[in-house]
Order: structure tokens, then C-alpha cells, then sequence
């Protein structure tokens, strides 16, 4: 059986990016808008942790964690903004979401 | 045993006075009057067996009996101090102490007595009263204050009881609360006693500050140490006042005003308050400072003319009232001008024997009038009474002996206390008090006129009061009665206990009190004359001739009063009104006093636009607050906003909107095409970067 | 070794409030009983200091006891420590917090409906900034609680006040605050002054007695000016009154008893520990301002105070604004005892303050009462409320009486020590002050009889139902309190004697006291006045710090004389 190599697992992270990012651009709801920054997310963890393979050290994994707690962090965040703003507008529709504009 | 348990005496009434306020409402009439009455008898018969124990204990010495309970103020040992004006410290100190000698056992007899046969006589006159419970509670109340104050051995317990018996007045004279006139009078009473506390205790600290204690003792021994001289100024200040308190709680000039109106209690209350015993506690308590007072003869130059002042001024009134009972207050008020006259004079035991007299006659006096106004269904003006003396035989008798006596017809005992101060108040040493018994033998011949006038009006002349009370007269129950006839049987007999050496008696109430009105060494010498020593013959014609005088007074009074009320009827003349209408306006008018203190010191009433006294002083204070000094803080805050107001219109026109505002008004104007970019969905901003990354991506990769 | 008690009764109230913030606010009963629970148990834990405040009442050697903490442990490079400790006089009033602060949460129940849980946060968390105000012993923590405790009061009357809340909370707010600054700047000056003496920063209080006497004349004058304008606003004194009424008539029921009870008393407080001790040479001094000296000059507005509030009091038509001019009144005798300066005024100005937090908060409460159930505090609404609430008129004519100074109640007890010590000093203070007494009457009774007697007249009143079980047992703690004072006041004078004597003895170095070295006493041995500023660092600097004074009762079994 062929060695997985770096370079697998940089091609599953890219095209788990790509998905991603063709999520956060094309959704509208907004909880599968976050979920798909998950998922970027995941991807460059996926990178990271290959590189840590790759140089044999733990830096890379080091850093997935940090990534992870983020991540966890950033969804509790990002999920309370999006109750709020629900409560105010009573949609989490991102096309009604211009508000930056302000 | 009984003695060294003298400080239950006033812990009797005390608990009666606490079992009502806990229990009374849900006590039965008969139980409240057991329990109220009940503790006032077990009072006086431990009074009576502590007396017995002290002549044992004392065996004609006089020598005080002193029981101290517990220290009350200051902290029990000589730490808490403050500076004499010698400078040096002196214990801060107060006990809740005991101190018996004759003088106290006088009031203590004469006040658990009478109060037992007041207590006695009100289960009958309040049987129909609403508020029964509360009645006896605050008359047990009061007996607990009087019998402290009688009982102290300090200047400061003294003035618990001296404030507690204000109380107990203010809370019986207001008994009948829905009445204005009766809080009015309450209110009157307790706050003109007040002023009169404020001198009195002043005047203890005057004695401490100045004797180092607040100790009848103590300073007793040090004012007869004979260190300090007579006419020594600070304790003339100190007995001047003292004596504005005593003129407070005794109804003297100028502080007599609430007296009369204290009447607006029920009877009861009149007759054991502000007749008996309350009003007397300003003579015993200038008589228990009598050391204070022989060295500070300016002091007592003034209580002998306040008294005398006071004694006509108040019979002058008495003589054209209408009400029975305001006659007979300001009989009371003329009778305690007496006893400060005899101790201005330096009679000090004259003055508490009359007291004593007065006390029983007084009490009989009002207890009777209770009796009539009951019998005439709560009527108080005379000029609807008359012909009563057939209808309600013991209390016409009774009051008739009452009567004699106050007017001093012998023997009664109003005779021998009243005709002992007009004599001393002739002999005394100092010039001019001839001019006093000359005013005393006036108020003499007033007393027998209006109080004659009083008994005429009422048992004699023709019936007055209308069919249908007339209907209704009764005598009294025996509960009401019975006082009334141990009362007459005292009045005429207690005279006895004093009779002057010069009709043959030994006079000996006054030996008896004799201990405690001993001179000091430098008051001793001072006397030109030693003042209770059987005078030779020619004081003795002397002493005759003015008994005869007084007797005649008591006579001509009587009888000028006989000619013109004996036969009343309806719409009778007052002889006053007829022969100088208008001294009898001013005098039915009392003098206009009270209206003259309304304007000067209560401002109740306005002097044109203006109010004086109290209340103008405090309508100016509150102008003075809300306007100036809170307008002061207003302004303060007003001119901040102001200056406020004027820094933000700076701040928001000029620095903000000239300054900031101005760039940023340019800034907006070149940037508008720029907005144009702006659609503010995120997910537009991210499909940009993404582009633009795709974008760097292509460029790098195929270049 | 050293105990928590003051701790552990400092942070009860707290929390209480932290507790609460834990539960719902929909919950009203849960949030009252919890908030109750812990204000009696605030007082219950208070408890147990009386016994071993007592076994060492005399106890000349240390002047605080209970120590905890040292100095400088807080925030040691400013100096800052977290320092507790009481002496007699905070003892009583410490005792008194913890009474008056269950009463005012006791009778708050029906009395606040909305917002329950914040208020009874905000209640319990200025329970502990009051506490710590009479604990501290370091002058940044005291600043701490002193200003800690403004802004719970602040929203206790901005939110649950009547009509006029904003504009009352506000200037209590920012009149307090300015005195506050001032204070504040004093506070540095001698802070900086220790520095400059010692070479050490530190807020210490026992350690800043040391020094501040030596600050000459002329920059003591000024300071001591600063903490005066802080206290007298407190206090209030007379001319910085005027918030006073206000923040009364607005606040809640509770509020104002709290704000009657303790919060006044840490301006009175406050020139007892810190105005006195301090600054002796200020109030010793001849120097004069319009022929005053400038401890005549308290004397004299305290007197105008008494009387002057008193007047006022005489004339006003809202109940609770005639008892918080009565407060400026009796709050004239308490600064009147102070500047008397001697162990009687002193210890009857404590008492004094004790009885008055006892006496008007019960006569806040009483207005309350009423305000609950017709919702008007205007006298003229009343009259013959005795006929339909024959418990409640009892109760208000023996809270009534204790406030004008009945005898045997304890009102009397300090009006008297006051005006005995005041009139030792000067008969002409004593003789100024005793209008108020008779005013005092006159207000009292004026109002009882509007109110009380009579026929009821307005048709309102005769439904009013007397007062409930719980309403009595808010009543309860005080009358005994109140009789207690009244008939027994010994304890009180004892627990007091040790710490008023040597604040005299600070003020005035040589005063005679029996049974105490008259030299040197145990605050600091610097106090007697520095004769010129340039021997303070060298006289500071190498003084050893104070001499322990000898046991009093030592002393006193040695040289009886002057006791008689």
C-alpha cells in the first residue's frame, strides 16, 4: 500500500477549504455559514497537523489546539450575536444582514 | 429589712403600669382595677412599715437613709470624669439610688395616701369610661414617676421622676384625645414643662460643675461646708435655675399658663396631678436644695416674690371663673404662691407643711367637685348648678369642710400651715417682707371670697341646671365617697401636726423636718436670728394680732360672698361685673396672658402680617433654608449647568463641529464615490477576498 | 494570633448579595427570604464580638483591638494594607449597623415591589461598605468603603424613591462627593507628609497618628478644613444640610433608616477618629476667624444646628421632612459633645449617635408605615389614626419619647452626658443648647397630636389596618434597645471610656483624667504641638514608636487622687 504522504493530507485540507469557503459564500443561513468556517478551520488544522508530522516536532499540533479552543470560542460568540440578532430581526438570513453598511 | 428595700415602693405602680400596657386591653374592668389599685395599697403600706423602719433607723436624728441600686449613668468608676470649675475631675457619675429622710417621707406618706384613695375613688367616677385600662395604667405610671422623684438621691434620678410625672400630665390631661382642647392642653403642659426642665437641669449641672456631683448629700455637705459664701454668684445662677424649673412643674409666674388648662384631664387626674402631689414636686425640690438656697439670697428674694406674685395674681382670676374646676386651679395655682413664698422666705418647713394641708384639703377639694360635676351629669359651669347640698349630702359636706379649711378658719388645717407662712413671711429678717404678708393676706381674703363663691353656687341659691339633669342628680357611689370623707377627716385634723408654739403647740412637723433644713456653718452664722425659736411675748401678741387678721380675711371673704350668691337664681349678678366691668372682663379674661404668649412666644397668632415667637422663628428658618441656604446648593448646581450648558454649546458648535466635525464633513464629501462600493453583506466582502486571492493565486502561478 | 470576626461580619452582607445574584429575579419571596436570612445573619455573627469586645473593654494597652491584617499588604507599593480594627466607639457603632441594617431589610418586604432583587443587592452590599467604613484602619481601604457605599445609596433612592428621586439621589450623590474629594485631597496631604517625615509610604492610620500633628499650623488648618467639609456634609452640619431632607423624603422607608442610622453617623464618626486625633493642634489653637477660634466655630454651628433644625422642623408639612430636620438637630447635640472635647461630651456624643440611629430609624419607620398604607406623607391627610391603630400609636409614642429625650429612655442618656460635658467647658454652650430640648417637645408632640389624636376626619383613614406581626417585630429589637439604653447605660459608658479618654488625652495632652498618665498618652507620644517646623524630621525620625501606655487600672490602684 502507497505511503500517505504530506502531501495527502494537503490535498484533503485543500479541497475541505475549498468546500468551506464556496459554504461561507454561497449560504444564507447563517448557522450553515458558520459551520462552514468551521470547516476552513478544520482544513488548515488538517495542514497543520501534517506539517508537525512532517518536521517531527509539535509545534503544528501545538497550535491545532489553540485552533480548536478558537474555534469552540468562536461559535459560542458567533451563536450568541446570531440569538441576539435573531431576536432583533426575527431571521438569520445573511442577505439581511446589511447592517455594515452603517 | 422593709428599708433597705425602699426602691420596690416605686417598682409597685410600676408594674401595674406594665401589666396594662401588655395585658389591659384584654383585662376585665374589675381585674384592671385589682391589679392598678391593688399595687398602689401594697405602695403605701410599704411605705408606711419603711417609714415605721426609718424612725427606728434615724431615732430623731433626721439622719438620712441611702440605698443606691445601681450606677445608671457613667461608668462605675472614676475614668469617665469631667473638670469641675476648679479644674480639678470629678466622677461622672448618676446611680439609680434611694434617699429617705423626713422630707421624703413626707411626700412619700402623703403621695402613696392620697394616691390610694384617688385610685380608689376613680373606679367609681371612670366606671363608665371608655379607655379604663389606660386610665389606671398612666395613673399608675405617674405614681412610679412621682414616688421617684420623691425617693432620688440625685439631681438627675430626681429629674426622671420630674420628667415622668410631665409625661404621665401630658398623657392624662390628653386622656380624652378626641377632645383638641384636651391635646392642646396637653401639649401646652408638657412643653411649657419643658422649658422649665431645660432650667432645672442646667441648674444641675450648674451644682456639678461647680460642687463636683450630682448627690443630694454631696452637695449638701459641700454647700454647708461653709467654703463657699453666701451670695456666691454661681450658686445663685444654679438656685435661679433650678427655680425656673420649679416654676414649670409648680405653676408659677411666668410658667403657671398650662395649669388651668390642664383641667381638660378628668377629674381624678386634676385632683391627684395638679393638685396633690405633681405640682408640689417644684416645693419639694427647692426645699430639698434648701443649702443651695440660704446661700444665694437673691435667689430666694425671687422665689419669695414670684410666690407672692403669683399666689394673688392667680386668686385675682379665681375669683370671677365659672368653670368649678378652673376656680379651683387657680386656687391650686395661688396655694403653690403660697408654699414658694414661705420658702423664699426661708420657712422652708412652713412651706412643705402647707404643701402637706394642701395636699389633702386640695385633693378633697377637686375629688368633691368630680363628685358634683358626676352627680350633674358632667356640667362644670356653676352657673348651672345651685341648690345641690340636700341632694348630694357627703360630698356637700365634705367640701364644706374642705372649704373652711383652704380659707383657714381654725382649726382646720389650712389655719395652721397658712397662718405659720403669713407669720414668717411678716418676721423674716429682711426689710420689705411685711410688704409680702400684706399680699398674702390679700390672696387670704380672695380665697375665702371665691371659694365661698364656689360652695354658694353650687349647694346653695336656686336650682339652675335644666329639668331633665336635674332628674338625674344622685350622690356618688361609696368608691367615690369614701375618699371623700378620709380626705375631710385629714383636712381637719392634719393641722394638728403643726401647731405653733404660740398657741401653746410644739410644733411638731417642724422639728421633725428640722435635720434636713439645718443651716450651714456660714448660713448659720449669717442669720441675724435664729429662725425657729419660741419668740418672746412681744412676736407672740404679734403672731396673735395677724391669726386674728387672717381669720377676719377668711370671715369678710366668706361673707361677702354669702351676700352676693347665697341665694342665686338664674341670671344672677356677678358683683365684680357690676361694680367695675372692666377689671372683671380682664380678669375673667385671665389677664389676657395666654393670648399675650400666644402672640410673643408660641406665635400662634399673628401680630398683623407678622408672627412672632416659636413658630414665626421657625416659618423665617424654613423661609431661610428653602430659599437661601438650599438656594445656596440649588444655585450652585444651577450655575454649574449653566456654565455647563454654555461648554457644550462651545464644545459641540466649535471645537467639536468647526474643529472635528469640519475634516471629517470633508472627508465624507471626497469619500462618497468610495461608499458606493459598499453593499454590507459579509458575504459579499468575503466573495471579494476570495476573488482577490484567486486573483493573486492566478497572477503568481501563470506569470 | 489573629481573629476573623471582623472579617467574617464585614463580608456576611456581601455575600448575601452574591448569593442573590443567583437566583431568579421572578422569584420575590425566595430573593426576600434569602436577603432577610443573611441580614440576621449579619447581625447574629455580630453577636458574638460583644462578649469578646467586653473581656477586654479596658484594655488600655492596644488601642484597637481585633488587629487583622498589616499594613501595607494590599497593594504594597502605594502602602495600601487591608487593615481592620476597632476600638469602643466603632465597636458600637458596628453593632448598631448590623441591628439597624435587619430592621431596614426586615421592613422592606411589602414595601418594594419592583426590581426586588437589585434592591436587596444593593442594600446588602452598602450594609458592607458601611461596616467597612467603621472597621478600616487604613486610610485607602477606608476611602474605599466610604465611597463604596455612596453609590448603592445612590440607586436605593434614584430607583426606589418617590416622585422627585432623581433630583434627591443626584444632589446627595454629587454634595457627599464634593465632600468626599476634599477629604480625599486630605488624605494625600498627609500621606505625602508621612513620606516626607519617614521616608515611607504608607496609608496606615495608626501609623499616620503619628506624624499628622507635627504638620505645622498653617497647612493643619487647611486640611482639617478638608476632612470638615467631608464630615460636615456627612453629618450634616448646619449650612451643608440641605441634601439631607431631600434624600429623606424621597428614599425608601428603608433607605432612610439606614441613611438616618449609620449613614450620617460616619461624619460624626469621622471627626471622632480621624478631625481629633489628627489635628489637635488645630482645635487647640487661639488663632481666630472672625474672633472665633475654629473650635468655636464648630461649637457654634453645631448650637445653631440644634436649634435652627429644630425650628424647622416645627413648621413642616411632610412627616418624614420634619424627622430629618429633627436629625439635624439631634445631630447638632452629637457634634456639640464631640468639640466639647472632653470624656463626657465624647462618650455622650458616641452614645448620642447610637441613640439616634436607634430612635429616628425607628421614627422612619413609623412614617413608613403609614406611607405604605395611604401612600401620603403629608400631616394634614392624618389625625386620629390612635382610634384605628391603637399598637402602632403606642409604639410611635415610645419612639417619640426616646427622640425628644425622656428620662429613662435613651434619648435622655446622651442628650444628658452631652450637655453635662458641654456645660463643664462652657455654661453658655449648654445654656444655647437647651432650647432644642424644649423644641424638641414641641415638634414631637405637635406632630403626634395632628397625626394621632382627634377624630379620624379624612374617610381614607378608617379602613387602616394596625400593624402586622412583622411590622411589630421590626419595632422589637429597638424598643428594647432603647429602654436598654435608658435604664442601663453603664456598659456603654464602659466599653466607651478607654478609647474617649485618650482621644482626649490626644486633643489635650495633660487634661486630668483619674487613673491616667497624664504625659504620654498610648496614641502617640508626639501630640503636644511642635513648636517650629524644622525639628519635625529630626524628632520623627529618630522617635521610637509610641510607648505602650501602662494598664489603666494599674495606674489607677497606684494614684487614686483626684477620684472623690
Amino acid at each position: 500500500m502507497a505511503e500517505i504522504t504530506t502531501l495527502h493530507y494537503l490535498v484533503v485540507a485543500a479541497a475541505l477549504f475549498v468546500l468551506g469557503v464556496i459554504g461561507v459564500l454561497t449560504r444564507r443561513n447563517v448557522v450553515i455559514v458558520l459551520m462552514s468556517i468551521e470547516l476552513i478551520l478544520n482544513a488548515v488544522n488538517l495542514n497543520l497537523v501534517a506539517f508537525s508530522r512532517m518536521w517531527g516536532n509539535l509545534h503544528g499540533q501545538v497550535f491545532s489546539v489553540f485552533i480548536v479552543v478558537d474555534a469552540a470560542a468562536e461559535a459560542a460568540v458567533g451563536l450568541g450575536i446570531l440569538i441576539a440578532f435573531f431576536r432583533n430581526k426575527e431571521t438569520i438570513n445573511v442577505d439581511e444582514i446589511d447592517l455594515l453598511k452603517w | 429589712m422593709f428599708l433597705d428595700h425602699i426602691w420596690l415602693i416605686p417598682l409597685f405602680p410600676a408594674f401595674g403600669a406594665a401589666m396594662m400596657f401588655f395585658f389591659g386591653r384584654r383585662m376585665q374592668k374589675a381585674a384592671v382595677s385589682t391589679v392598678c389599685v391593688g399595687v398602689v395599697v401594697v405602695a403605701f403600706v410599704f411605705a408606711c412599715v419603711t417609714v415605721v423602719e426609718y424612725t427606728h433607723f434615724a431615732h430623731g436624728t433626721g439622719q438620712p437613709f441611702e440605698k443606691i441600686v445601681y450606677t445608671w449613668l457613667g461608668s462605675g468608676d472614676a475614668h469617665l470624669s469631667f473638670l469641675k470649675r476648679d479644674g480639678t475631675p470629678a466622677q461622672f457619675n448618676a446611680d439609680f439610688g434611694f434617699l429617705l429622710d423626713p422630707l421624703s417621707v413626707i411626700w412619700l406618706l402623703f403621695v402613696t395616701g392620697v394616691g390610694m384613695l384617688i385610685h380608689i375613688y376613680s373606679i367609681g367616677y371612670m366606671a363608665h369610661e371608655g379607655g379604663y385600662y389606660r386610665f389606671f395604667g398612666y395613673l399608675n405610671l405617674f405614681m412610679f414617676s412621682m414616688l421617684t422623684l420623691v425617693l432620688a438621691n440625685n439631681y438627675v434620678l430626681l429629674f426622671v421622676g420630674w420628667e415622668g410625672v410631665g409625661l404621665c400630665s401630658y398623657l392624662l390631661i390628653g386622656f380624652y384625645f378626641h377632645r383638641k382642647s384636651a391635646n392642646d392642653a396637653a401639649n401646652k403642659a408638657f412643653i411649657v414643662n419643658r422649658i422649665g426642665d431645660a432650667g432645672f437641669i442646667l441648674g444641675a449641672f450648674t451644682l456639678a460643675w461647680y460642687l463636683g456631683s450630682f448627690r443630694f448629700l454631696d452637695i449638701n455637705a459641700a454647700a454647708r461646708s461653709g467654703h463657699y459664701l453666701i451670695g456666691d454668684t454661681v450658686l445663685t445662677a444654679a438656685a435661679l435655675l433650678l427655680f425656673v424649673g420649679a416654676c414649670g412643674k409648680s405653676a408659677q409666674i411666668p410658667l403657671y399658663v398650662w395649669l388651668p388648662d390642664a383641667m381638660e384631664g378628668p377629674t381624678p387626674v386634676s385632683a391627684l396631678i395638679h393638685a396633690a402631689t405633681m405640682v408640689t414636686a417644684g416645693v419639694y425640690m427647692v426645699a430639698r436644695s434648701n443649702a443651695i438656697f440660704v446661700l444665694a439670697p437673691t435667689a430666694m428674694k425671687t422665689v419669695a416674690i414670684i410666690g407672692a406674685l403669683t399666689a394673688i395674681f392667680a386668686a385675682s382670676i379665681g375669683l370671677v371663673q365659672n368653670d368649678i374646676k378652673r376656680v379651683l386651679a387657680y386656687s391650686t395655682v395661688s396655694q403653690l404662691g403660697y408654699m414658694f413664698l414661705a420658702l423664699g422666705v426661708g420657712a422652708f418647713a412652713a412651706g412643705v407643711f402647707h404643701v402637706f394641708t394642701h395636699a389633702f384639703f386640695k385633693a378633697l377639694l377637686f375629688l368633691g367637685s368630680g363628685s358634683v360635676i358626676h352627680a350633674v351629669s358632667g356640667e362644670q359651669d356653676m352657673r348651672n348648678m345651685g341648690d345641690l347640698r340636700g341632694r348630694i349630702p357627703t360630698t356637700f359636706k365634705t367640701m364644706f369642710i374642705a372649704t373652711l379649711a383652704i380659707a383657714g378658719i381654725p382649726p382646720l388645717a389650712g389655719f395652721f400651715s397658712k397662718d405659720e407662712i403669713l407669720w414668717q413671711a411678716w418676721r423674716s429678717a429682711d426689710g420689705g417682707f411685711p410688704y409680702l404678708w400684706l399680699i398674702g393676706f390679700g390672696t387670704a381674703l380672695m380665697t375665702a371670697f371665691y371659694m365661698a363663691r364656689l360652695i354658694f353656687l353650687t349647694f346653695y341659691g336656686q336650682p339652675r341646671m335644666s329639668q331633665e339633669v336635674e332628674h338625674h342628680i344622685h350622690e356618688s357611689p361609696k368608691s367615690m365617697t369614701g375618699p371623700l370623707v378620709v380626705l375631710a377627716v385629714c383636712s381637719a385634723l392634719a393641722g394638728f401636726l403643726g401647731v405653733p408654739h404660740s398657741l401653746g403647740g410644739s410644733n411638731g412637723f417642724e422639728k421633725f423636718l428640722a435635720p434636713v433644713f439645718e443651716r450651714g456653718t456660714e448660713a448659720a452664722i449669717a442669720a441675724t436670728e435664729e429662725p425657729h425659736h419660741p419668740a418672746g411675748e412681744e412676736h407672740r401678741k404679734l403672731e396673735w394680732l395677724l391669726m386674728v387678721l387672717s381669720v377676719g380675711a377668711a370671715v369678710v371673704g366668706g361673707g361677702w360672698a354669702y351676700r352676693h350668691y347665697a341665694l342665686a337664681g338664674k341670671d344672677y349678678p356677678e358683683p365684680i361685673a357690676v361694680k367695675a366691668p372692666p377689671l372683671y372682663t380682664v380678669l375673667y379674661n385671665k389677664w389676657f396672658v395666654d393670648e399675650a404668649y400666644d402672640y410673643a412666644f408660641t406665635g400662634r397668632r399673628k401680630l398683623g402680617d407678622i408672627r412672632l415667637g416659636a413658630m414665626g422663628a421657625g416659618e423665617a428658618s424654613s423661609w431661610f433654608d428653602a430659599k437661601i441656604i438650599d438656594g445656596t446648593v440649588n444655585g450652585a448646581g444651577w450655575s454649574t449647568r449653566a456654565v455647563a450648558t454654555l461648554s457644550t454649546w462651545w464644545d459641540k458648535w466649535i471645537i467639536d463641529g468647526v474643529g472635528v466635525n469640519g475634516p471629517a464633513i470633508l472627508a465624507r464629501m471626497i469619500s462618497y464615490p468610495t461608499r458606493l462600493l459598499e453593499w454590507g453583506l459579509v458575504q459579499w466582502y468575503a466573495l471579494v477576498m476570495v476573488a482577490g486571492l484567486l486573483g493573486f493565486a492566478v497572477y503568481y502561478v501563470w506569470k | 494570633m489573629q481573629s476573623h470576626i471582623l472579617s467574617i461580619i464585614l463580608f456576611t452582607p456581601l455575600v448575601g448579595a452574591f448569593v442573590l445574584l443567583f437566583v431568579p429575579k421572578e422569584n420575590k419571596d425566595a430573593i426576600r427570604w434569602i436577603a432577610n436570612i443573611f441580614a440576621l445573619g449579619g447581625f447574629l455573627i455580630s453577636i458574638p464580638l460583644v462578649p469578646m469586645f467586653w473581656a477586654q473593654r479596658f484594655d488600655a494597652t492596644q488601642q484597637f483591638k481585633f488587629m487583622e491584617g498589616s499594613a501595607n499588604n494590599w497593594i504594597p507599593s502605594i502602602g495600601a494594607g487591608y487593615v481592620l480594627g476597632i476600638d469602643g466607639i466603632s465597636f458600637l457603632l458596628i453593632m448598631l449597623t448590623t441591628l439597624l441594617g435587619w430592621v431596614s431589610i426586615l421592613s422592606s418586604w411589602t414595601a418594594i415591589e419592583s426590581r426586588v432583587k437589585e434592591y436587596y443587592v444593593w442594600f446588602l452590599v452598602l450594609q458592607t461598605g458601611m461596616l467597612g467604613v467603621f472597621m478600616a484602619l487604613d486610610f485607602f481601604l477606608f476611602f474605599v468603603f466610604w465611597e463604596a457605599m455612596l453609590v448603592p445609596m445612590y440607586l436605593l433612592i434614584g430607583i426606589w424613591g418617590g416622585p422627585n428621586k432623581l433630583y434627591a439621589a443626584i444632589k446627595f450623590f454629587l454634595y457627599t462627593l464634593l465632600g468626599s474629594v476634599m477629604m480625599l485631597l486630605g488624605i494625600l496631604f498627609l500621606y505625602f507628609h508621612h513620606h516626607a517625615v519617614t521616608g515611607i509610604y504608607t496609608f496606615s492610620i495608626p501609623e499616620l497618628y503619628k506624624t499628622a500633628p507635627q504638620i505645622p499650623f498653617h497647612a493643619a488648618i487647611w486640611l482639617f478644613l478638608a476632612f470638615f467639609l467631608g464630615f460636615a456634609i456627612k453629618v450634616p452640619m448646619f449650612p451643608f444640610h440641605t441634601w439631607l431632607p431631600d434624600a429623606h423624603v424621597e428614599a425608601p422607608t428603608a433607605g432612610s433608616v439606614i441613611l438616618a442610622g449609620v449613614l450620617l453617623k460616619m461624619g460624626t464618626y469621622g471627626f471622632v477618629r480621624f478631625s481629633l486625633p489628627f489635628f489637635p493642634q488645630v482645635l487647640s489653637s487661639t488663632a481666630t476667624f472672625l474672633n472665633v477660634t475654629t473650635r468655636g466655630w464648630m461649637i457654634g454651628i453645631s448650637l445653631v444646628g440644634i436649634i435652627y433644625g429644630a425650628l424647622v422642623s416645627l413648621m413642616q408639612k411632610d412627616m418624614k421632612k420634619l424627622v430629618a430636620y429633627s436629625s439635624v438637630s439631634h445631630l447638632g447635640f452629637c457634634t456639640l459633645g464631640i468639640f466639647a472635647l472632653n470624656p463626657a461630651g465624647l462618650s455622650g456624643s458616641v452614645l448620642q449617635q447610637i441613640n439616634h440611629g436607634i430612635s429616628t430609624g425607628a421614627l422612619f419607620l413609623i412614617v413608613g408605615i403609614l406611607y405604605e398604607r395611604r401612600h401620603t406623607r403629608e400631616i394634614a391627610e392624618y389625625g386620629g389614626i390612635s382610634n384605628v391603630m391603637p399598637v402602632y400609636a403606642t409604639i410611635t409614642m415610645i419612639m417619640f419619647l426616646s427622640s425628644m429625650g425622656l428620662p429613662l429612655l435613651n434619648g435622655f442618656v446622651g442628650e444628658f452626658t452631652i450637655l453635662q460635658g458641654t456645660f463643664t467647658e462652657s455654661w453658655k454652650w449648654a445654656a444655647w443648647a437647651a432650647p432644642g430640648v424644649v423644641l424638641a417637645a414641641a415638634y414631637l408632640l405637635w406632630l403626634y397630636q395632628r397625626v394621632f389624636f382627634g377624630t379620624v376626619t379624612n374617610p381614607k383613614n378608617e379602613k387602616l389596618h394596625d400593624l402586622t406581626l412583622r411590622e411589630i417585630l421590626t419595632f422589637v429589637p429597638l424598643i428594647i434597645a432603647a429602654f436598654w439604653i435608658g435604664l442601663y447605660p453603664k456598659p456603654f459608658f464602659q466599653i466607651l471610656e478607654q478609647p474617649v479618654n485618650q482621644i482626649v488625652l490626644t486633643v489635650r495632652p495633660g487634661y486630668p483624667i483619674p487613673g491616667y498618665p497624664n504625659a504620654t498618652p498610648a496614641v502617640n507620644a508626639q501630640a503636644a504641638p511642635v513648636t517650629t517646623p524644622a525639628q519635625i524630621p529630626a524628632t520623627a525620625v529618630t522617635a521610637p514608636t509610641a510607648p505602650v501606655a501602662k494598664p489603666a487600672h494599674a495606674a489607677a490602684a497606684a494614684k487614686p487622687k483626684g477620684s472623690f
